[in-house]
């Protein structure tokens, strides 16, 4: 991920692997927000989520693990993919993260329990399945309009 | 009392992991699936509704959007197999700027493969990126 290039259609690439790392370290933040129920583990994910959605997947404290710690120890020729995928995803974890703020913060625990499992059904999905949340859930937003 | 709570906070999580467990098995194994289409929603494809000539034999149409890594790879492989077949196309489409194509062929999610055969015809389609050996015997059985 430290090698951003830009293409000459201007679309930045970024290491593939390093948004599937970083989506295993918020599925435990994520199980950790839900067998706490502790709003404040769930304020930090939606902070990296938040960055991840404005600035890039390649900015989070995820990602910096990722190129210092992960990146070096990875064999083979670095897969490259589109940021804007990612940075999709990461836009609908903030988005269900903070309806579970929300939630917790009005005292409904159930809707702080929901909308936390969803963001960790998808980052589990992402971790382990290679899940493409762009590839499933934007078209179908985009036929209802 | 405080054992209790734990049992109840760890449920949503045995939840999530079996349900996103069995999508995720089904999501693997039906992504890039190259399945016979027996009753096509539309008759015949041409170039005025794809806006590319169709190819002599048969043509792949790819629906494509940003927010989607496999459809590039996708791209790449079907470009590079087309490039061998002069009498087969390969068409990207942007999934977007077609949303009422998209409906009435329900593309759900993609990359999504269209196969059609030489009267422009949908035979086949691919959910997902479908892999070289895939597409070459979809191909195959086109003549």
């Amino acid at each position: 991920m430290t090698q951003v290039t830009s293409q000459p259609t201007k679309i930045t690439t970024i290491d593939a692997r390093g948004p599937r790392f970083s989506a295993g370290i918020t599925v435990i933040l994520l199980a950790t927000a839900l067998a706490t129920q502790s709003p404040w583990v769930l304020a930090i994910q939606a902070i990296v989520f938040a960055i991840g959605a404005l600035r890039g997947p390649q900015f989070t404290p995820y990602a910096f693990i990722f190129r210092t710690l992960v990146r070096p120890r990875l064999k083979g020729a670095a897969p490259t993919e589109d940021v804007r995928p990612p940075q999709f995803a990461q836009s609908v974890g903030l988005l269900f993260t903070l309806i579970a703020l929300a939630g917790s913060l009005s005292g409904i625990s159930a809707i702080f329990i929901i909308a936390t499992s969803f963001a960790f059904a998808a980052a589990f999905l992402n971790a382990a399945f290679d899940f493409c949340l762009g590839c499933e859930v934007y078209l179908l937003l985009l036929r209802l309009r | 009392m405080r054992k209790t709570t734990r049992v109840n906070s760890l449920t949503p999580i045995a939840i999530v992991l079996v349900l996103a467990s069995a999508y995720g098995f089904w999501y693997k194994n039906s992504r890039g699936k190259i399945r016979k289409v027996e009753k096509p929603a539309e008759g015949a494809f041409n170039a005025e509704i794809l806006g590319e000539d169709l190819g002599v034999r048969a043509t792949l149409v790819q629906f494509s959007s940003a927010f989607c890594t496999p459809c590039r790879a996708t791209k790449a492989l079907l470009q590079n197999v087309v490039a061998e077949m002069p009498d087969v196309r390969h068409i990207d489409i942007d999934a977007e700027a077609h949303l009422d194509l998209v409906r009435k062929l329900d593309i759900r999610s993609t990359p999504t493969t269209l196969f059609l055969d030489s009267r422009g015809v949908e035979v086949g389609r691919a959910v997902g990126a479908p892999r070289r050996d895939q597409v070459l015997d979809a191909l195959s059985a086109l003549q």
